[in-house]
């Protein structure tokens, strides 16, 4: 394994861990505080009992969230030291805001875990929503700086050096708004339905169970109305991605060559050496449609792009398969969820629905990581698209496969623990709230 | 006073909260590790419920040095995390190990009477050792930056990736951290405790820790001679590096008289003045370099970035400190009427 091979594993792993806990971050804190107000509102203990349930979940999952964010900060440099030189004057502001969210956060949180009895109700709920802001705001600054990455802006390139230092420019790139949108309702989407296929399964189990009732209720209106936006939300993404990063876009269709009227690929295995998708089916026309608004439209295909600056074809296209097939069959969920809720008799009734939310209980994350895969994997070979190569940002410390092996093995422990944890706390909320 | 210069004080005092909060909650780890006698259990618990609330607010002050030394001084961070690559990644296991594990024990769905039984009892261990092993790293890379090694080109591995922090000066600056940040913490818990007992047990402590730290500050000022020359000057031949040497020893000497006369107020307000001096001691001292002698001050990002920076700190203070004198005001509200009174 090369020394580079190794930093990007240890890096896609690292954030494949992280991004995990971020989202459940950014998404159970706006869930519990829900709970709370209903419980506010309507004087129903069970809510109470479903916020506090919650809040310790989420409690484990922050932790965890922020250590191996920690490790995220230093990773930059750890493993690019260069791109750290050389993007931090211009991305790093954006951190920087992203520590204060983080701190808010983290006090606020504070403030929510352990001040149940020392907080006035009101002010209790305040803390809790507070965190739920700061949670998409840390987000928001985050995801800007990757965004940078697809497309960078914000100075002037000489001898390649950047000069003419813009970083309230850089934080306006094409990328940032679409990308953030894409980000933050996939983190509350991919939540909300853990949490739903968690409730619906033991509500199959127990139907007059009201407290899984009230979590499911909360869990689709959390995950269900984002999952319908996230379509449109990847629609526009995709044109931004069209216009600013052609190879990207490419990648995530297959596209080799350039055409008119280019058709959108459903499925398939790429083949980058002969050029050819084996197993796809084309719908003609339609990517053109989807990109420019115009079925005879022309689409920069890899024909356009040098060799050495290609994607790993492959990967893209199925991550990006992957995360369009889950984000659809999600959104199709949140219809018919929708639509059982408004006209049948509670949803504890409604089997098939139960049956089809605890199979779709992975499919969020799932978007997620292949989301991330399509936007990381995809702006490959560069690390600051068009300007710097990720194999130019490597650091020249040797014998990486060590750092990467010990992290991957850590996050892996940490990762079961987690698992059976959580585990431990739905069996006891399925027992302790079996109430009617 | 230019920009970099208020942005490396910037960093130095948000280094300082995070050894005077943060650090403290490593040093309850410790004493977690090290809970002994009749009250062990009860020490234990009265460390977890010291810094339970607290400890991930504390623990973000680490962070916003890191942001702000990448976004301000490019140069020296990345001549730091390529060096030491080997502590830091040793220094973030240990913060995923400390802080997951005392998540997992804290919120674990288990009645009070597991709670010193199976995976409890391997958190609980996790926890402690890794609070003993984090702040050696993070005073090990410290050191390094202090010691003039970190700069140019080496030849060989060892002397490019192991020397610069694997030597007698860095680790003893390691573990000068580890007592200094179990030091703080015995004052702390001995100011949070009503129990006579408990608080004789950190008071006891608080004598050790004390003493221990002076020691391990006076062994590091001997080292230095070799270990980090360019420090060991300027602390031992210029006025104010004189000033700083007497102002540490005459606030261990007040700590420890007013430990030994069980006066806590005086002993909190010398053990955190021990600290902040020989942090700012250190800092003057490698004035005008962040890492010697690969990086100064003026190796800084441009200056729209710079002006950036440093408003959003200030916005970002605005809303920091009112959050965090509440968070501090909820949970340690006694506490901090206690030292003032």
């Amino acid at each position: 394994m090369t020394d580079l091979i190794a930093a990007r594993s240890q890096m896609a792993i690292s954030l494949g861990f992280h991004i995990i806990f971020a989202a459940i971050g950014i998404a159970m804190p706006l869930m519990m505080t829900i709970a709370e107000w209903r419980w506010l509102r309507t004087g129903d203990n069970i809510y109470l009992t479903l916020a506090k349930r919650w809040a310790k979940g989420t409690a484990i999952l922050f932790a965890v969230g922020a250590m191996s964010g920690t490790v995220l900060s230093f990773e930059l440099g750890l493993l690019w030291p260069s791109f750290m030189n050389w993007a931090g004057p211009l991305i790093g502001p954006l951190f920087a805001l992203e520590g204060f969210a983080f701190f808010t956060e983290a006090i606020f949180l504070g403030l929510y875990l352990y001040g149940w009895t020392h907080l006035r109700p009101r002010v209790h709920l305040a803390t809790g929503m507070i965190v739920a802001l700061s949670g998409v705001a840390s987000a928001i600054a985050v995801v800007i700086a990757n965004a940078w990455m697809n497309s960078p802006t914000g100075f002037e390139l000489v001898d390649g050096r950047p000069t003419q230092i813009d970083p309230i420019a850089a934080m306006h790139n094409p990328h940032a708004a679409d990308e953030t949108i894409h980000m933050v309702l996939a983190a509350f989407a991919a939540t909300g339905f853990v949490v739903a296929g968690i409730h619906a399964y033991l509500l199959l189990r127990d139907r007059a169970n009201v407290f899984h009732r009230r979590a499911l209720e909360i869990a689709l209106v959390v995950g269900g109305v984002t999952a319908m936006l996230q379509p449109l939300s990847g629609d526009v993404l995709a044109r931004t991605v069209a216009h600013h990063q052609p190879a990207k876009l490419a990648a995530f269709e297959a596209l080799f060559r350039t055409q008119e009227g280019a058709p959108f690929l459903i499925g398939g295995l790429p083949d980058a050496d002969r050029q050819e998708v084996r197993y796809g089916i084309e719908i003609p026309y339609v990517l053109s449609l989807l990109l420019y608004h115009d079925p005879h439209a022309t689409v920069a295909g890899l024909d356009a792009i040098p060799r050495e600056n290609w994607p790993p074809v492959a990967i893209v296209h199925v991550a990006f398969q992957l995360m369009v097939a889950s984000g659809f069959i999600m959104a199709g969920l949140a219809v018919w969820a929708g639509w059982r809720w408004w006209r049948g008799q509670g949803l504890q009734h409604e089997t098939a629905l139960l049956r089809a939310l605890v199979l779709a209980t992975p499919l969020g994350f799932l978007a997620i990581e292949s989301g991330w895969v399509v936007t990381e994997v995809g702006r490959q070979p560069w690390i600051i698209y068009g300007v710097m190569r990720t194999s130019d940002a490597v650091t020249p410390m040797p014998g990486l496969w060590v750092p990467m092996i010990t992290f991957t093995l850590l996050y892996g422990v940490l990762g079961l623990v987690v698992v059976w944890l959580l585990k431990r706390h739905i069996a006891a909320s399925a027992v302790g709230a079996s109430t009617k | 006073m230019s920009l970099e210069l208020i942005l490396a004080g910037i960093i130095l005092i948000s280094l300082t909260f995070y050894v005077l909060l943060g650090g403290a909650d490593y040093g309850a780890g410790v004493w977690s590790l090290f809970a002994t006698g009749p009250r062990a259990l009860a020490q234990r618990e009265a460390v977890a419920k010291a810094i339970g609330p607290i400890w991930e607010a504390n623990h973000v002050w680490l962070i916003l040095v890191v942001t702000v030394l990448f976004t301000a001084f490019p140069k020296a961070f990345a001549l730091l995390s390529t060096r030491l690559h080997i502590p830091l990644s040793l220094m973030l296991i240990g913060i995923v190990l400390r802080g997951s594990a005392f998540a997992f024990r804290t919120h674990d769905v288990v009645p009070r009477s597991e709670r010193e039984a199976g995976a409890q009892k391997v958190w609980e261990r996790v926890f402690a050792v890794s609070s003993v092993f984090t702040p050696i790293m993070l005073g090990t890379t410290i050191g390094a930056a202090a010691s003039g090694r970190l700069g140019g080109q080496a030849d060989t591995f060892v002397d490019m990736f192991v020397r610069p922090w694997a030597n007698p000066f860095c680790l003893a600056v390691g573990l000068l951290a580890l007592t200094l940040f179990a030091f703080l913490a015995s004052v702390y818990l001995l100011l949070e405790t009503r129990d006579d007992g408990l608080r004789e047990d950190f008071r006891k402590r608080a004598l050790w820790g004390g003493a221990v730290a002076a020691l391990m500050a006076g062994a590091v000022f001997l080292l230095s001679k070799n270990g980090a020359p360019y420090v060991q000057y300027n602390l031992a031949y210029t006025t104010w590096g004189r000033l700083t040497v007497a102002l540490v020893g005459l606030s261990a000497l007040a700590g420890f008289v007013s430990l030994w006369q069980r006066r806590y107020r005086s002993a909190f307000v010398s053990t955190i003045g021990e600290v902040t001096f020989i942090l700012w001691g250190w800092a003057l001292a490698q004035y005008p370099y962040l890492v010697i002698p690969g990086a100064t001050i003026m190796d800084a990002a441009p200056t729209p970035t710079l002006e950036l920076v440093l408003a959003t700190l200030l916005i970002g203070a605005l809303v920091l400190f009112p959050s965090l004198y509440y968070l501090y005001r909820v949970f340690k509200g006694s506490i901090i009427l206690r030292a003032l009174e």
